[in-house]
């Protein structure tokens, strides 16, 4: 077993790198602190993906790098495997964690939402939803940087049905 | 059952949810660095660390609280064993030790042999006015402002600079009374 830290030291220190971008330094242009927030968590993805597949063969193909995210990636980093995979074999994978860590003590001020159904890409959205959708760029950021460091060049979005339930969308780039 | 009175930091650490220390280092190793591309000044790079850190402190102070058992410390002196002993036990899973204190027990340095924030750093040369770990300073001056405290919190050595050790000089600047009742309308 390795090294280990606290919980809520990553919670916390989550929540103010969110906090710090969007709040301090983007406050009126969440399109720049999202980019900013991805890219660390890119970075994150990069360097976590060399760490943990140091030992193991060449992926044979997409599924199979996708499949070791699922599990292996999954497993180290959240304690539990993804819950299910879907794909339509022509590069789209939804992968969906039935109670994702990083939301699961989010809630949301029932006073701003408008129905139960939150999803971040859609354009009116509320300003709960995007404040919650400020805190999936960081996952979506670290699934693209294991993918693109594994040769697979893609694009992840998240999609929050209902709390903590939460899927995360791989369109690989052709 | 709940526990009674103190608990030491080891018997916290092993009984509370933790996580794969790799991931922690990184992502923080992530933020400083771009920190370092979206501020350019390395001054402003270690204050936004700092205010990082101070707010993480103003809430991690709330759990040390709850799970630690901790009551009111008798002095200062106290409370930066409470710090180095249980603190830095209880989230980041090392010891520190505290020494180096002055005359009147109210400054003192608390000194790190083992950071986890700084598994596989290395600074470049151009990063040469960085204090990398500046957030751990702003956590402690954070969580102790929470608990009536007025801290100034300093960096005196640091591994990645070149010295020996990780060390913090902690000094209390003064004691906040507490003043109630609170105005919560304002």
């Amino acid at each position: 077993m390795g090294r280990e830290v606290a919980e809520s030291c990553v919670d916390t220190m989550l929540m103010e790198m969110v906090a710090m971008y969007s709040g301090r330094f983007y406050a009126n242009k969440p399109e720049l602190a999202a980019r900013r927030i991805e890219a660390i968590g890119y970075q994150v993805g990069h360097q976590l993906s060399e760490r943990y597949t140091m030992e193991r063969p060449r992926f044979s193909d997409h599924l199979e790098a996708i499949k070791f995210i699922c599990k292996d990636f999954w497993s180290e980093v959240f304690k539990k495997q993804i819950d299910n995979l879907k794909t339509n074999h022509r590069g789209t994978f939804v992968l969906q964690d039935n109670k994702f860590r990083w939301l699961s003590r989010v809630s949301i001020d029932p006073s701003s939402t408008s129905g139960e159904t939150e999803d971040p890409s859609t354009p009116g959205e509320s300003k709960a939803a995007q404040a919650v959708s400020m805190y999936l760029y960081f996952p979506c950021g670290i699934i693209r940087g294991v993918l693109s460091n594994l040769g697979i060049p893609c694009a992840v979005s998240a999609d929050i049905s209902s709390l903590p339930t939460c899927s995360f969308v791989i369109r690989v780039k052709a | 059952m709940a526990p009674v009175g103190p608990r030491s930091g080891d018997a916290i650490f092993s009984s509370i949810d933790r996580v794969n220390a790799e991931l922690f280092t990184l992502t923080y190793g992530a933020i400083v660095r771009q920190l370092l591309t979206d501020l350019e000044e390395v001054e402003e790079v270690n204050k936004q660390l700092d205010q990082m850190g101070y707010n993480i402190g103003i809430r991690l102070i709330d759990e040390f609280l709850a799970k630690s058992g901790v009551s009111r410390c008798v002095d200062f002196k106290e409370t930066a064993e409470m710090i180095a002993k249980v603190g830095f036990k209880m989230f980041l899973g090392v010891t520190a030790s505290v020494t180096s204190w002055d005359a009147d027990g109210t400054c003192c340095s608390i000194v790190l042999e083992d950071n986890p924030l700084v598994d596989f750093v290395e600074l470049p040369d151009t990063c040469q006015g960085l204090y990398y770990c500046n957030v751990l300073s702003g956590v402690i001056r954070g969580a102790l402002e929470m608990v009536s405290m007025k801290t100034e919190v300093t960096w005196t050595r640091d591994v990645l600079r070149g010295d020996d050790a990780y060390e913090l000089q902690v000094k209390l600047l003064k004691q906040i009374a507490e003043e109630y009742p609170y105005k919560d309308d304002e």
